[in-house]
């Protein structure tokens, strides 16, 4: 009996150590505060990104890249130093946690270890950016200027400067967002394809409702999934997210749960899952019969050229939509405790801040490039126009949302308010619970995400 | 034999035993046992970060305790319950049949070899892969939607991940293959070792199949079966990949599939180890009454019967 006891409690013991094995692994310490090392330059630089875009705008137009390594996971630099890339994905805050590990050991890490620079996006820049969690490292300490930068556009300067006034970011594109819509669907359903005579069909809510439902009795679906429309509705709130304690649903998002509601009721969308899922992909094929996405620049070239493929292409145009709104952008990041200083600067400045390298992006990419000048004159030649829109110049038309872009309701919250948001009303949308139930599960999701949020506010 | 060995005085080789098993307890105690306690420790602090800051420290007492009682904490014990059963019955009763099977020498199946290779085949297979494999065979517009459609038998594709039966069903279907195999190996070998004679012995008393199983393997397996049954509870209260990956971490639909350790990594993503440490302990509390429920279900009723006996014997020596 008395052995039965000890391996019963053996057996719990193991359990329990499982259990605690996840539990109490990488409790680090707070970050220490670190310094930039200007004395030598380190000969490797560690970049974070959660996927290959930045990588490949670095491998195509940085004018020191020698070669790269077969699997691009190493960057070879003309004076020898070595470009190590670490790529997590962005999904579930994934990118964040492992990007979150490596800058708090930062100050413990040796030279080649430390994260020299890292990438953000809008919905979590400030985390990075903010003054007192101090990893990010201020432009002007690495000796770039803001003359250095004055011809980008003015918000993707405004979302990385902290509470002092620093910059602390720079970005090579910038991200109006718009509606892509397939022109053989809009002939058939519309008569037209004439991205002016679209844009009047879907020129508000109301009207996109109404152009829905005309796709939909020619057998057409108007959207993919509920989380297209998801950014157009967020991107216009009237407040942030977070107000000290206390989470607060603007109406706006309540719109875009009741509308998400009567699309899936009704059949107006596809009901596919979620952005970036398989069945997302393959709506944007040249078979398929969604009408349109909601696309911001990078989304063209990055995602939907390649979804479409060579049959797709050609079909596709782009109209402004029913709501302004932008969608992503990546910003560059020094990290605190970097000792690659110069070549930071230096990748920033040519990657960001040189109207030539990024007119040639664009005409590269299609990517809508963080040059002001540069893209209004883009935007004003006749002879521009993109092979896979038709022969359409977007970027005329991005060059008219870019300067209108206001991020000042980001908040640090935007990504894990957004999601679990998503999550609990995708039941919802299904008709597997009532509203009421989402907005529990969403006030628990966001509570078991964000400890130190205490209440819910709904409109 | 008792009295008999306390009274001789051989030599002892126990303490060699006791060196041989010291590694284990020495990087026990080093990789678990310490953390063990940081867990319980944390699970009275206040102790979470906010983007790069940290908060806490700070002692709270039973708080964290009290916050998860009133949490749903229950509902996804009962998901995971739910789950890990209707995932094991299978498991345990294809697997009896297939040990069987596989081991009676008058069924004689040819390539016995191949087909305990197949069967455990599943397992092989990383848990999260094999998951990722299910979501894509089972999504709106996959395979096995396509086939239905095809053959006619749905005009309409089955959204399995989005109703509640579905999802479960996956994830109950995936552990009962993934397991099956491998309980039946491990039921096969415990069958061979028993003596051969005893078969024989209740085939020349007239037994059929189902008697020799019911009256001589299943008694004699049953130390086998506790075992297994106690791995697949520690298991399937450590039910985490499966759900995990298939639902993409939401527990979807409406969190009823979200089970005790999804809820514990929830947690653990918003580096909430005061929290995280309470889950922890209730988790431990929870295995250890059920492990100990189990070892009383399961002891041996003849050792029981042979305990009182020897009182029995004792009292009437006295």
């Amino acid at each position: 009996m008395k052995r039965k006891v000890v391996s019963v409690l053996l057996v719990a013991a193991m359990t329990m150590g499982v259990l605690a094995g996840c539990g109490s692994s990488n409790k680090g310490g707070s970050a220490k505060k670190a310094t930039i090392n200007t004395e030598k330059e380190g000969k490797i630089l560690n970049i974070y990104v959660w996927n290959e875009e930045f990588q490949s705008r670095l491998n195509d137009y940085y004018s020191e890249v020698e070669k790269v390594s077969d699997d691009k996971s190493i960057t070879y630099l003309k004076d020898g130093t070595e470009i190590h890339w670490t790529v997590n994905p962005n999904e579930n805050g994934v990118y964040q946690d492992k990007l979150d590990q490596a800058l708090q050991k930062q100050a413990d890490a040796s030279d080649d270890q430390k994260v020299d620079m890292f990438l953000v996006e809008a919905d979590y820049a400030l985390k990075y950016t903010d003054a007192n969690a101090n990893v990010s490292v201020p432009l002007k300490d690495l000796g770039i200027s803001d003359e250095d930068l004055a011809d980008q556009y003015q918000y993707t300067k405004d979302v990385v400067t902290d509470a002092n006034g620093d910059l602390r970011g720079t970005s090579w594109q910038a991200t109006p967002g718009l509606f892509a819509y397939r022109r053989s669907i809009a002939k058939d359903v519309f008569g037209t394809d004439d991205p002016e005579k679209v844009q009047e069909k879907l020129a508000d809510w109301n009207k996109f409702d109404a152009a829905a439902k005309e796709m939909k009795n020619k057998g057409y679906f108007m959207l993919s999934s509920v989380a297209d429309t998801f950014r157009v509705f967020s991107n216009n709130v009237s407040g942030k997210w977070v107000d000290g304690t206390t989470v607060k649903v603007d109406p706006n998002l309540m719109n875009w749960v009741k509308q998400s509601k009567t699309y899936t009721d009704e059949g107006l969308n596809h009901k596919v899952g979620g952005q970036w899922t398989d069945e997302w992909n393959k709506d944007q094929a040249a078979d398929s019969k969604v009408f349109g996405f909601f696309y911001s620049t990078w989304g063209i070239n990055f995602t939907l050229q390649g979804n479409a493929g060579k049959e797709g292409a050609g079909d596709w145009a782009v109209c402004d939509g029913p709501q302004p709104f932008y969608w992503g952008g990546s910003w560059l990041v020094a990290a605190n405790g970097t000792d690659n200083p110069k070549h930071i600067k230096d990748i920033m400045l040519q990657l960001t801040a040189n109207k030539d390298n990024l007119i040639k992006i664009t005409k590269d990419t299609q990517d809508y490039t963080n040059t002001t000048s540069g893209m209004d004159e883009l935007a004003k030649d006749p002879k521009y126009g993109s092979e896979f829109l038709g022969g359409q110049n977007h970027i005329a038309l991005f060059a008219e949302v870019a300067p209108t872009i206001d991020m000042s309701n980001i908040s640090p919250y935007d990504q894990g308010c957004g999601e679990a948001f998503q999550n609990a009303f995708g039941d919802y949308f299904n008709g597997k619970i009532t509203e009421e139930k989402a907005k529990k599960n969403f006030e628990t999701a966001i509570k078991e995400k964000y400890p130190e949020l205490t209440d819910v506010e709904w409109p | 034999m008792k009295s008999n060995r306390s009274n001789n005085k051989s030599v002892s080789y126990e303490r060699w035993g006791y060196i041989f098993i010291l590694p284990f307890f020495v990087t026990f105690l080093v990789f678990s046992l310490i953390p063990l306690v940081d867990t319980i420790r944390y699970s009275f602090y206040e102790y979470y970060r906010s983007g790069l800051i940290e908060v806490g420290p700070n002692f709270v007492g039973l708080e964290n305790y009290k916050a998860l009682l009133e949490s749903d904490l229950l509902k996804y014990a009962g998901n995971t319950f739910i789950m890990w059963i209707a995932g094991f019955i299978p498991q345990i009763g294809i697997a009896m049949l297939l040990a069987a099977w596989f081991t009676d020498h008058r069924i004689r199946i040819h390539g016995l070899q191949f087909f305990k290779v197949v069967i455990y085949l599943p397992n092989l297979i990383m848990a999260s892969a094999f998951a990722m494999l299910f979501f894509t065979l089972f999504s709106d517009a996959g395979p096995i939607n396509q086939i239905l459609m095809s053959t006619g038998l749905i005009h309409h594709n089955i959204r399995f991940m989005v109703s509640t039966l579905g999802a479960r069903s996956l994830i109950a279907l995936m552990n009962f293959l993934m397991w099956f195999g491998n309980t039946a190996i491990m039921l096969m070998a415990a069958i061979m070792g028993i003596n051969p004679a005893l078969f024989e012995a209740a085939e020349l008393d007239g037994c059929n199949h189902a008697k020799i199983f019911r009256h001589v393997t299943l008694p004699l397996i049953r130390p086998i079966l506790a075992y297994t049954l106690i791995t697949s509870i520690i298991g399937g209260l450590q039910m985490y990949d499966v759900p995990q990956i298939l639902t993409n971490g939401a527990g979807a639909p409406d969190r009823t599939t979200m089970t005790l350790i999804m809820f514990l990594n929830k947690h653990l993503a918003s580096k909430n180890y005061g929290m995280a440490g309470a889950l922890s302990v209730y988790l431990f509390v929870i295995s250890a009454i059920l492990c100990f429920i189990v070892f009383k279900m399961m002891q041996d009723e003849d050792a029981v019967e042979a305990k009182k006996l020897k009182k029995k014997k004792r009292k009437e020596r006295a």
